[in-house]
């Protein structure tokens, strides 16, 4: 059996929960937040929108397949959703120890310490969702037995978005058609299912103005923390939608959409991370199981007379994605590109390539 | 609009599954249970065909007519004429619902009588069980399936074979799980498997194998607005190989990453929506474990024991959704049941890990084949929930019932190669990794010769270093001074599933006593170790549920529920696995004794973890603890719950056995006490009560040598009956008739010693064997019902064929057994269920066997009596007052027969012959005006034929052949052509009967061969008594009634059943029969 150092998850509301580490050793806070999705964890820690957020999983048993090995592939991760971890902990009740599969090069402990990230096991993660779901989400602290303690912070207070957004504009492809990615903390996954439809991608740090841009369709992306921060991105979008090019906005880029339109946002009481969120199409009879990880949501009552509700969550009835009533620009609040989670709705890709 | 076409829905015909056999058992009462449940509510009508009547779907205010027929194209016809639904469910009662349903469409029956098919359409069922078909179906979306060729020859297999290289795997097109299906390495094995095939199916698949790939399921719903969900996905623990009702299966999957996951996933959606499926459907593939290719196996489109697995996994009730889609409601119309407020249109996600454990009885057979193979030959299954794979393999394997503690810590197996029992897999593969572990063998050495993901046998070694870290200890740690240092490694062990007997095991080794497992408990529960109750939500804690669907894990610091501590609820303790002898039968008293707390306004409980089974279905009682039944686990739910008592009486024997344990702990046992149960269960204090009575029994000792054992056997004369405390093998007792029968059998017996005794009985030939099902209540019986076995004692009571009332039975044997159960009630002051067995010769009654709890043939005397045996027992267990009902068994005007399903072809080289041991799987029970028809519906029930023109009769000894003669005689007159081997023949002839003498396989140089008869399927039906247990009889005897069974052609071998069906079949046509619902006999 492995000898671990024992590692407390102290919430701000004074609950403890002491488990086992199993990766990187130094103190860490951010916001505690749930995840049910029961694979995908490379994928998971790897996407920027978990920046500065401490991730349980619900299913109990993590690590069984190991990692894959980090490899590029025309500017673009392979395997993982960015060039980094991004999570600040990971916290999980049965750490697999040994794994087996044929495409790991590395076990998620090594992983983990070789990202300088925390990893914790041995926890009750359903008793710990519980009390997310109950309080909503908390901040929280980690602090290894023996190492140095650290103060609760809210990274809803910092410009998450400005942390991982690209500094520069990155080219992908050659396709005809021109698409303005805005970086906002965006998963690869969008990048190569855009690239999958042959369109070139310009991709720009989120507040990059590329309104002096030339290009046929703008993207906006997923990311991390509170769309508030925003505003200079919002203020671009806004000017881009006095031409009639289309825009399709995913996760954030649906807030950030949605607040160009004029709605407001809210921030969700322990928001929705996990594979198997239901959504349907406002007005017909189609629905989707989708991937999702967000803490805050469009309310619907804001939304300008212009614009729609395109999808509803089936379980709490808040927003999904909205559209334009006569503009091509439409959003979802889900994630089309998966990645991981159910690849249901990728269609809306084709959508946006055919709007082009 | 589908509101509207929802409501011109009024009857609903569905479609069981008949007896439980192997490959498809108690999953679709659970899966018909639930349909039905969906229509109730939508206020249609239902009408249920299934002669199962031991099962929960057929008890009185589940369907609104029942009847108690074969599902045969033949009996459905003639119930539609008469009931005149307007629809059919054909995906609620496995293969043999579908296969009806196919040929009762394809005979153009359901369009005659404007019987609309509800859910999947016939043609898209048709398309999935088609090969051919399937695949090009398939290849029509560049899906990926087994290339496989149908062939309708051995010749044309041994060519396809040729081009596809072996191995190869053969399958029967049309067959239930797997059945006439096998690998081959060569063209020799080809060409036998092939033939056998062939007499199941007209049309046998050759496809290469994939031996070594994972084996991975979806289950896969979709609404006709082409909504599509996978509700859950699993894994086999036991690679491609071994048919995955023969696998370890665990859920969700644990070795698939994202990609691969989806990858499949999508697929599932994507061949669901193409196949055009309305409801549920389970798609199979076979997955490369060293790149992303895959293969799609099958598709199930119906419900499955997959789809029963897979509810019970995550919540999500399949059928009750299936049935709801098939009348037309889509996804988003339906809620969660477990969270009544999110959407029905979800994928779980799961917060524990589910293993599935495959339980065999393959003892129970002579000769049987113990190899694993794509076939299946499992009775029954368990389901086990942990937070780690350790916890839910380790809880699997004790929950299986033979005797195991877990992966570790058990008696010690004989196996003389290892690596042989580890590459070719027998029901015992398990627990050879195990010892290979222990003997050294690394993770990699054994992937090599299973093929097993090594995630998996990493696991499995975690469980043995902690083995090993606890056998360090010893029995000084009863004295330590620091209890704390041992924490950590006693936690360990906990969260790796060890139950506290594995642990004192572990510290006592070879010395270890029951009172060690106590003491572990105390230590243990002294650190603050003990079990937390975890719920399953199908949301993973995500949304808030009031759901009463629970386990226990250690894994956890909290409990999801809690506790009133108002005694106001009652504990049923359920019957666990499926198994020879105990099935669906104690399934549906536990749900009656449910039903009926519930009622008197208490709050059930049940403790079970059969998946397949309806009393944990978390709808039928207040609080399910999916969990173990062992003492450990019951006492940890019993410390938490707190209730008003505990019953015991309804879940078979394994309930049973807890109660001395428990009444120790001094836990509550409603109605009979625990004293009085150990005095029927123990051999002496039964026996020295009987004596005292003045009640006979056949004589019998307890013998420690051979010596006592001649003596013993001079005094009562042969045959004997023997039964060993300990056998290497094979059968657990034997009938014998001579010495070196005894001497051939106790040779299997480990050894008789003072350590190991042998119980020997006198065996009494010819005797009458009786039931008699009744409930007591302060030692007074309340109600009975006595019925008579068709077959003479010697034959199992499990196995006999059962009439009730009892049609030939003298006034004064009723008169003295009511007299004797009398007595037994009082002297053991019975307060509920139990059965006793009697022997009659003449008028003389003996005791065989006295059991105080709930029999198998509780639920058959109950319905046909129409009187709830369990409820009224329940009742008096509660302490409520009851009335003794004013009907009894002799007011009936009609007979019910219970008949016993065996599952012979699916036990390869297993002797069909029927002793004193149990070897049936399941059962019917028909009612008919008289004992014929009853017993023709029964026989037909479970698969007998009326015989077209040949039967061929060996009807054993003289006195036997003496009892046939009337049978043969009623043949002859009928128009039968009758074909006879020597003996059988002379003694025809002797007595004026026609027949054709046809040889044994020793008279091999003599024509015509029976063999060869059986082979061409010129015998309709096989009549084969044995005579006596000589080697020779059994070789020729074997030979032919294996024949029968490989070559699907109907086999008796009891001449009592063998007269009984056929003066049936003689004296009625088919068209006699009377088609009437349960209700309208009176």
């Amino acid at each position: 059996m492995q000898t671990t150092k024992k590692a407390s998850l102290i919430l701000d509301d004074g609950t403890v929960f002491v488990g086992k580490s199993f990766g990187y050793e130094k103190p860490v806070a951010g916001e505690v937040v749930f995840n049910t999705a029961m694979m995908g964890y490379p994928e998971s820690l790897t996407d920027p929108s978990y920046s500065g957020q401490i991730l349980v999983t619900t299913y109990p048993l993590i690590g069984n397949y190991g990692v894959p090995r980090r490899e590029e592939v025309n500017g673009l991760s392979r395997f993982y959703e960015s060039e980094k971890i991004h999570v600040e902990a990971l916290v999980v009740s049965d750490y697999s120890f040994e794994y087996s599969h044929w495409n790991a090069a590395k076990s998620l402990a090594d992983w983990l310490k070789e990202e300088e990230i925390v990893g914790i096991y041995d926890i009750d993660t359903r008793e710990l969702t519980k009390r997310l779901r109950e309080h909503g989400s908390m901040k929280g602290k980690i602090v290894i037995e023996g190492g140095d303690d650290i103060e609760f912070v809210d990274p809803n207070l910092t410009n998450l978005v400005a942390k991982v957004s690209c500094k520069e504009v990155i080219r992908y492809g050659n396709g005809d058609k021109k698409v303005v990615l805005v970086d906002c903390g965006v998963k690869h996954n969008i990048i190569r299912c855009l690239l999958k439809r042959n369109v070139t991608v310009i991709r720009v740090p989120w507040d990059y103005d590329f309104n002096t841009l030339e290009y046929d369709g703008l993207f906006i992306s997923n990311g991390p923390g509170d769309p508030d921060m925003c505003g200079i991105t919002v203020d671009h979008i806004r000017q881009a939608m006095n031409g009639t090019k289309p825009i399709f906005g995913i996760c954030m880029g649906n807030q950030l959409l949605s607040k160009a339109g004029g709605a407001r946002t809210y921030k969700l009481k322990y928001g929705h991370r996990s594979h198997n969120q239901p959504v349907r199409q406002v007005g017909t009879n189609r629905c989707f199981i989708t991937s999702q990880n967000h803490g805050f949501a469009v309310d619907n009552s804001t939304l300008g007379a212009d614009w729609e509700p395109l999808f509803i969550n089936m379980n709490d009835g808040t927003n999904e994605g909205i559209r334009h009533k006569s503009k091509p620009y439409f959003s979802a609040q889900f994630h089309p590109e998966a990645a991981s989670g159910p690849t249901d709705t990728e269609f809306l890709f084709d959508e946006f390539v055919k709007l082009l | 609009m589908n509101q509207e076409e929802i409501k011109k829905i009024k009857k609903v015909l569905l479609l069981g599954s008949g007896a439980l056999k192997i490959g498809e058992a108690g999953e679709f009462d659970y899966s018909g249970s639930q349909a039905l449940k969906a229509l109730k509510e939508e206020g249609i009508t239902t009408v249920l065909i299934n002669p199962n009547i031991a099962t929960v779907q057929t008890s009185e205010g589940v369907a609104d007519k029942i009847y108690f027929l074969p599902v045969t194209p033949y009996f459905v016809e003639r119930v539609i004429q008469k009931e005149q639904p307007d629809g059919i469910l054909l995906a609620f009662g496995g293969q043999t619902a579908l296969n009806c349903g196919v040929q009762l469409y394809q005979a153009g029956t359901l369009e005659k009588y404007n019987v609309k098919v509800l859910g999947t359409p016939v043609q898209a069922i048709m398309d999935t069980e088609d090969r051919e078909l399937f695949v090009k179906k398939l290849d029509e979306i560049d899906v990926k399936t087994i290339k496989s060729e149908a062939v309708n020859s051995i010749e044309d297999a041994v060519q396809a074979a040729a081009e596809l290289g072996y191995p190869i795997i053969i399958r029967a097109a049309y067959a239930l799980g797997g059945l006439g299906s096998g690998f081959c390495d060569n063209e020799e094995e080809l060409r036998l498997k092939a033939e056998k095939a062939l007499s199941f199916s007209p049309q046998i698949l050759v496809e290469k194998s994939l031996k070594g790939w994972k084996e991975i399921e979806y289950e896969v719903v979709r609404d006709r607005y082409d909504n599509c969900i996978t509700v859950c996905n699993m894994e086999n623990f036991d690679p491609l190989g071994i048919h995955t009702g023969e696998s370890i299966v665990v859920a969700p999957s644990q070795t698939l990453t994202n990609s691969e996951y989806h990858k499949l996933r999508e697929l599932a959606i994507r061949i669901i929506r193409h196949i055009g499926i309305v409801g549920e459907c389970n798609v199979q593939y076979a997955f490369d474990p060293k790149s992303e290719d895959y293969r799609v196996i099958e598709v199930n489109a119906r419900l499955s024991r997959s789809s029963a697995l897979a509810s019970k996994a995550t919540g999500y009730p399949l059928a009750f959704v299936a049935a709801k889609l098939g009348l037309g409601y889509g996804l988003f119309d339906l809620k969660n049941s477990v969270t009544k407020e999110t959407s029905a249109f979800f994928e779980p996600a799961l917060d524990y890990i589910v293993c599935k454990i495959p339980r065999w009885d393959l003892g129970k057979f002579q000769g049987v084949d113990r190899e694993l193979g794509s076939s299946m030959k499992s009775v029954g299954e368990v389901m086990a929930i942990g937070r780690t794979f350790e916890e839910a393999i380790q809880k699997g394997l004790r929950m299986i019932g033979q005797g195991m503690h877990g992966f570790v810590e058990n008696k010690e197996l004989v196996i003389p190669n290892i690596d042989k029992s580890l590459h070719e897999p027998t029901d015992k593969r398990i627990f050879v990794i195990s010892k290979a572990m222990r003997a050294g063998y690394t993770v990699d050495q054994i992937h090599e010769l299973t093929k097993i993901d090594c995630w998996f046998l990493q696991k499995l070694m975690n469980i043995v270093r902690t083995a090993h870290d606890l056998e360090e200890l010893d029995e000084s740690i009863t004295r330590a001074e620091n209890p704390q240092e041992y924490y950590d490694l006693m936690r360990r062990a906990k969260i790796q599933g060890f139950s506290d007997f594995q642990i004192a095991r572990a510290i006592w080794k070879e010395k270890m006593e029951d009172c060690h497992m106590q003491w572990v408990r105390q230590f243990r529960k002294s650190l603050g170790i003990v079990p937390v109750v975890k719920q399953i939500d199908t949301l993973a804690a995500e949304y808030p549920a009031q759901t009463n669907y629970l386990y226990l894990t250690y894994s956890g610091i909290a409990n999801d529920v809690k506790y009133l501590g108002d005694h106001k609820s009652i504990v049923v303790l359920g019957s666990g696995a499926y198994r020879i002898g105990s099935s669906v039968e104690f399934d549906w008293c536990g749900v009656q004794a449910l039903n009926t707390i519930r009622k008197e306004g208490y709050r059930s409980v049940m403790i079970n973890y059969n998946p397949e089974t309806v009393s944990t279905d978390y709808d039928m009682c207040d609080r399910l603890y999916f969990d173990e039944l062992t003492f450990e686990r019951v006492m940890d739910i019993l410390e938490l719950e707190n209730p008003h008592g505990v019953i015991l009486s309804t879940g078979g024997q394994i309930p049973n056995n807890l109660a001395t344990r428990l009444d120790e702990q001094h836990v509550s046992i409603l109605g009979t006490t625990a004293d009085s149960i150990d005095h029927a269960e123990d051999r002496h204090k039964f026996s020295s009560m009987l004596d005292s009575l003045g009640i006979d029994q056949p004589r019998w000792r307890e013998l420690t040598s051979l010596a006592d054992i001649y003596d013993f056997v001079k005094e009562v004369g042969y045959p004997v009956l023997v039964r060993p405390s300990y056998v290497l093998s094979g059968a657990a007792m034997n009938v014998c008739s001579n010495n070196a029968e005894l001497e051939q059998f106790l040779q299997l017996a480990a050894n008789v010693s003072k350590k190991h005794p042998v119980v020997v009985s006198e065996f009494i030939q010819h005797a009458k064997e009786i039931e008699m099902d009744a409930v007591a209540r302060n030692g007074e019986i309340i109600i009975y019902a006595i019925s008579e076995h068709i077959e003479f004692a010697g034959v199992h009571s499990g196995d006999a064929t059962i009439q009730f009332p009892p049609q030939k039975l003298y006034v004064e044997t009723v008169r003295r057994i009511k007299k004797v159960a009398g007595q037994i009630a009082q002297a053991l002051n019975i307060s509920g269920p139990f059965n006793i067995q009697f022997l009659a010769k003449n008028n003389d009654i003996k005791v065989i066997e006295c059991n105080l709890r709930a029999s198998r043939s509780f639920p058959f005397v109950s319905k046909v009596l129409k009187i709830n045996f369990i409820e009224l027992a329940t009742k008096v267990m509660m302490g409520l007052p009851v009335e003794k009902p004013g009907k009894n068994e002799f007011d009936l005007d009609y007979v019910g027969i219970k008949a016993s399903q065996f599952s012979f072809s699916r036990l390869q080289k297993a002797d069909p012959v029927l002793g004193v041991d149990m070897a049936s799987t399941g059962e019917v029970g028909c009612l008919g005006l008289d004992t014929s028809e009853a017993i023709l519906k029964a026989m037909l029930s479970v698969g007998y034929q009326i015989p077209k023109k040949n039967i061929l009769l060996s009807t054993g000894s003289a006195k036997q052949k003496a009892d046939m003669l009337e049978a043969a005689q009623l043949l002859h007159e009928k128009g039968y052509s009758l074909f006879a081997t020597g003996g059988t023949h002379q003694f025809l002839t002797d007595n004026g009967i026609p027949a054709v003498k046809v040889y044994w396989p020793s008279e091999s140089d003599h024509e015509p061969q029976a063999l060869e008869m059986l082979h061409n399927k010129q015998i309709d039906l096989v009549v084969n008594i044995p005579k006596n247990l000589t080697q020779k009889e059994l070789d020729n005897g074997y030979k032919i009634r294996r024949a029968a069974i490989d070559f699907n052609i109907p086999l008796i071998t009891n001449a009592r059943l063998a007269s009984a069906f056929i003066e049936a079949f003689c004296s009625l046509n088919i068209d006699d029969i009377q088609i009437k619902s349960w209700d309208e006999y009176k």
